[in-house]
């Protein structure tokens, strides 16, 4: 252990879960020899080790995995690539100029000079506190990721009886999983109108059970001093209040709660990483940069995923361009134009990534982005500056499920003096004046969500309630 | 005699409220979907539901005391406690590999029950 | 075995007392009911040492208060306590009640306050301390030896100290009964107690039971006293808003009732609250919609801005409020040989170093004990590795590893603090026992990530079966058994 000398590798991963590991192996497929992850836990694979359900993979390998599994393939990767990792391993701090300073207990506290950094650091999920919810603060009450955590990889029951509050996929996982290893789940309320979770997991993991949904309810007192005794819910109103005289009381002796995935993201603001109040995440160019030129982001420590397969393709693209920018000296590489600014608005309310640079983008480049409400036959439009270039109608777009849209590098070659990309929703056709210049050859547009049935098998412990 | 079934569609967001009218294993009709996928989710649904089952098992000398585990392919729907109580009463010794078979042929379905990861010797 | 003086209640005041009498040749014991000090009032409350001129002139209140503050100094220093005189201020919102201001200057200085530790401020100078004051403010009063201490830090240190020198502490030990009987030869009365864990018997009590001295002191006294739990609720903000203000920031009691606070922590979370609710049930730490919203609308009226969306906790805390509203410190008139101690509300925290004082002095009068020669009145806390340097942190690490592994992330609390949490005198035997030590579990993510890893060091160091670790002791366990019970392992 010697403290006085700096280590030094050409790319530092922060966090060992599936985006830094496919950031690892896109940066070791384009040439990087000095790439060291530090992960936190004392095995590689992040959140994925406990997500034991099945749905992961199927745009990455064409099948359906576990998490573990899924997990499984990149790390078999990273052993055969001799990727250096170093778990049990906490980053403390990094700083500006790109040195990270770490700790465990075989290495103590130690500095590493880094010529990228790549923060792939995931999310936590929302606690009670944030919530506000009344009532005593007894033992019985966690979050859904800490019981399966508990369940799946301890192996240890938190209770026998259970109330969930939020209906985002962790939540009906968890459902699902304590029913299976001999819990009563009695009810899960959902405080907006709509679930946060896929289809599937309403129909497999509370139809299948018999468990009831209880949309536009939540919380409003838990009882125990010790442990869980009961939670009573109410019916919220539209200003998300609780209505009195609509109470109802559970016996229980748990609560879970599955009430938002936050990106954990206080190293990234210790280092002047700037933040989208939006996502919690960095803001980051097309490349995955943050505004520090060589710290990159991706996974859901950039926005929350509902499909591990997009973490894997952005954190390969994070990888990719850390690897150009330790190769090119770590010059900026972005010309001289101002980049493009992507601008949400209208119902859509971030994009990933938020600026362009045109000349060092791919050919096509997917943007990602959610919307704020439940939109039925809506249209998702693009425009160029003023110009409308995109008109897509979609049957459905929700809060739970990220959208995208691809922009072709060459069209934006064609316009050298674009400023600014808007994406909208626009409900009425009608409405806008362009109609009919709607031009769909600027784009390809998927549509993911009605697409076939296979492809909503999703990451649903990475996904936002 | 004439059956109705009520199901939501998992094909999408949309969750269509699929009706379908069977005469015993017969599917009459098909309504309230709004594309061919919940035609076809729906016709599986009434007739043979079937799940994959994703759970643990006991591990003894391991470095970890439980593996996780799944039906290598579907099983029927109404199978799934009597699959959990198979994967219950059973223990295996590390090391474990995924895909490593702990349950064969469970309960009859055809179906092994197999590791979904590593685990080492303790 | 007979005891010299039992304590009951391992609150803050019950462990300053402890502390104080552990100096001289005496059998002492404390007697708690929960599973570990510092479960009850002490255990939720604004952390606020303050200056003493709010309580009425010529009270017990005010001149403990105003004792207690400034005690504080020497006793942070000798226990290892963070302490920190961060200043107060109250703030004024209506030009008629200006005058008010002025009030509060000179009960100041009737209780005993120096001149300059107090000030009255037009909005401008107020405004120049603390920016973010609501628009509202027109005036304010600067108390410039107010402070902000850890409640937790202040109680654990000084039980710990006055287990090191020589006080038996037994937790989850209830009173049921109290009664004297006459024992010894010299016609001295003792006492015998009933507990749920059998007898004890003493020659003095020291009644320091929080919301339940009533309970006791009417078990000896034909005088009773009546304590009712005034409930107070709060939240608490990440410390991403901790700089929201750096004075104490209070509302003027006036027309819309006593207002609520402002504070910085001594950790550096932000604290809102309380508001006050009486209520008959002694365990009602709960909180209510009502109470939240209440606190949150009045704390607006302050300051202004409070990122509310920062909230990690809200949490509720019980005022042992006694019918005279002043504390009851003293040997009861009727029952010779019990002293009470009662009725300890706000400024109880504040006023604690000056109640061990007090009944210390009172107690030698009485009982004419003999010093100690060994006592040591200093105990070192726990070591906290950020205040290292990178080089004296990697030669902690290279001797004990355990300092190199962070349990709690948010907090940046190491294994190494908690074994020592666990294994130090009174050490820590629930999540909520660490987390009063060390803050592991007390961050942004309220112990989501840290507790499956601190259940595994509490299973691994006590050798506790994961069934039976708890949040708090008492029923309040953590898991229900394990999955695969019917597998044929182990």
């Amino acid at each position: 252990m010697e403290t006085t000398e700096m280590m030094s590798y050409d790319i530092v991963i922060v966090g060992g879960g599936p985006a830094g590991l496919a950031a690892a192996i896109a940066a070791r497929k384009n040439g990087t020899d000095r790439i060291l992850i530090l992960e936190r836990d004392k095995e590689l694979g992040g959140i994925l080790n406990q997500c034991i359900h099945n749905g992961f993979g199927l745009h990455t390998f064409k099948e359906e995995l576990t998490g573990p599994e899924y997990a499984d393939r990149f790390i078999q990767q990273v052993y055969e690539m001799n990727i250096e990792y170093k778990l049990d391993t906490m980053v403390m701090d990094i700083s500006a100029e790109k040195v990270v300073t770490a700790m465990n207990r075989r290495d103590g506290m130690f500095r590493i000079r880094a010529g990228a950094v790549i923060l792939a650091m995931g999310c936590r999920e929302r606690p009670r506190g944030a919530l506000n919810i009344p009532g005593y603060r007894p033992a019985g009450i966690y979050s859904a990721g800490t019981a399966q955590r508990l369940v799946n990889i301890e192996g240890y029951m938190p209770g026998h009886e259970v109330v969930i509050l939020g209906s985002g996929d962790i939540g009906l996982i968890m459902a699902r999983r304590m029913t299976l290893e001999g819990a009563t789940v009695k009810v899960v309320a959902e405080l907006m109108p709509y679930s946060g979770g896929l289809k599937r997991n309403i129909v497999q993991c509370l139809d299948d059970f018999g468990i009831p949904l209880k949309l536009s309810h939540t919380v409003v007192d838990i009882e125990g001093k010790e442990r869980v005794r009961a939670v009573t819910i109410a019916r919220v109103g539209k200003d998300m209040k609780p209505i009195p005289g609509t109470e109802e009381r559970y016996t229980c002796d748990t609560l879970l709660l599955s009430t938002g995935l936050i990106p954990e993201n206080e190293l990234s603001a210790g280092c002047g990483v700037e933040m989208n109040p939006v996502t919690k995440g960095p803001f980051v160019n097309e490349i995955m940069e943050t505004n520090i030129p060589g710290i990159f982001a991706c996974g859901n420590v950039l926005h929350v995923h509902d499909l591990v397969d997009y973490v894997s393709e952005e954190a390969a693209k994070a990888g990719e361009a850390a690897a150009r920018y330790v190769q090119s000296g770590c010059a900026e590489a972005s010309g001289d134009r101002t980049p493009i600014r992507l601008v949400a608005t209208g119902g859509v309310r971030y994009t990933v990534p938020s600026t362009i640079h045109t000349d060092r983008m791919d050919d096509l480049l997917t943007v990602r982005f959610r919307v704020g409400a439940v939109y039925r036959q809506a249209y998702v439009s693009v425009y160029f500056d003023d110009e409308r270039v995109q008109h897509q109608k979609k049957k459905i777009m929700a809060p739970g499920e990220m959208e995208q849209i691809i922009l072709q590098k060459k069209k934006l070659l064609e316009r050298p003096d674009l400023q600014t990309i808007t994406i909208k929703i626009e409900e009425d056709d009608t409405a806008d004046p362009m109609k009919g210049s709607s031009d769909g050859r600027n784009m390809s547009h998927t549509n993911e969500s009605s697409g076939a049935a296979d492809s909503t098998a999703q990451a649903d412990h990475l996904k936002e309630a | 005699m004439m059956q109705k079934r009520d199901l939501t569609c998992i094909g999408c967001p949309m969750g269509c409220q699929i009706t379908v009218e069977l005469d015993g294993e017969e599917i009459k009709s098909v309504t309230g979907n709004s594309c061919k996928i919940g035609d076809r989710y729906a016709r599986k649904e009434v007739i043979h539901p079937e799940r994959t089952v994703t759970s643990t098992i006991a591990v003894t000398g391991g470095d970890k005391q439980r593996c996780s585990v799944k039906t290598k392919g579907n099983i029927p729907k109404d199978m799934i406690f009597e699959c959990m109580d198979a994967i219950n009463r059973v223990s295996i010794p590390a090391p474990v590999k995924i895909g490593d078979v702990v349950i064969r042929d469970v309960c009859r379905t055809g179906i092994d029950v197999v590791a979904t990861r590593n685990i080492h010797k303790a | 075995m007979l005891y010299d003086v039992i304590i009951i209640g391992a609150g803050v005041s019950g462990c300053a007392i402890a502390r104080e009498l552990s100096r001289y040749r005496l059998n002492i014991c404390v007697l708690e009911k929960e599973e570990d000090v510092c479960c009850g009032t002490t255990k939720a409350n604004s952390a606020i040492v303050h200056a003493g001129f709010d309580a009425a002139t010529g009270s017990m209140m005010a001149k403990l208060n105003v004792r207690g503050n400034e005690m504080m100094d020497q006793i942070a220093a000798e226990l290892d306590v963070p302490f920190r005189r961060n200043g107060a201020l109250v703030v004024c919102t209506d030009p008629e009640e200006l005058d008010g201001l002025q009030q509060l200057y000179d009960r100041g200085i009737a209780n005993g306050l120096k001149p300059d530790s107090m000030e009255i401020l037009n909005r401008e100078e107020a405004l120049a301390l603390e920016p973010n004051l609501a628009d509202d403010v027109v005036g304010a009063f600067h108390a410039k030896t107010s402070g902000i201490v850890c409640p937790f830090l202040l109680n654990i240190a000084l039980a710990e100290n006055a287990n090191v020198n020589g006080v038996d502490f037994f937790f989850n030990t209830e009173v049921e009964k109290i009664e004297a009987e006459d024992a010894l030869p010299n016609g001295e009365k003792i006492w015998k107690i009933r507990t749920c864990n059998g007898e004890y018997r003493t020659r003095y009590i020291v009644n320091a039971a929080g919301v339940y001295a009533d309970v006791f002191h009417n078990m000896v006294s034909s005088r009773k006293i009546h304590i009712t739990p005034r409930r107070g609720s709060y939240c608490l903000l990440d410390r991403a808003a901790g700089n929201h203000v750096s004075h104490t920031v209070f509302a003027q009691p006036g027309k819309m009732g006593k207002g609520v606070l402002v504070t910085p922590t001594i950790h550096g979370n932000l604290l809102i609250g309380p508001n006050a609710q009486d209520i008959e049930n002694k365990e009602g730490t709960n909180t209510t919609a009502d109470s939240l919203n209440e606190i949150i609308e009045k704390a607006a009226r302050s300051v202004k801005n409070i990122p509310m969306r920062q909230v990690i906790t809200s949490f509720a805390g019980l005022r042992a409020h006694e019918d005279g509203h002043d504390f009851i410190i003293g040997e009861v008139e009727d029952a010779p040989h019990f002293i009470d101690c009662a009725g300890i509300e706000s400024p109880g925290l504040s006023s604690s170093p000056a109640i061990g004082e007090y009944v210390r002095n009172l107690l030698e009068e009485k009982m004419k004990p003999e010093r100690k020669k060994n006592w040591n009145g200093i105990r070192k806390g726990i070591l906290n590795p950020a205040s290292l340097s990178f080089e004296e942190r990697n030669e902690l690490i290279r001797k004990e590893p355990a300092y190199g592994r962070i349990i709690c992330r948010c907090e940046s609390v190491t294994e190494g603090e908690i074994l020592d949490a666990i294994h130090r005198p009174l050490g820590a035997r629930s999540l909520d026992g660490i987390k009063r030590r060390t803050r592991a579990g007390m961050g942004r993510c309220q112990a989501g990530f840290c507790s499956p890893r601190t259940m595994e060091i509490l299973h691994r160091e006590l050798g506790l079966p994961y069934e039976k670790i708890t949040k708090s002791g008492g029923d309040s366990r953590l898991v229900i058994g394990r999955t695969k019970e019917h597998s044929g392992e182990e």
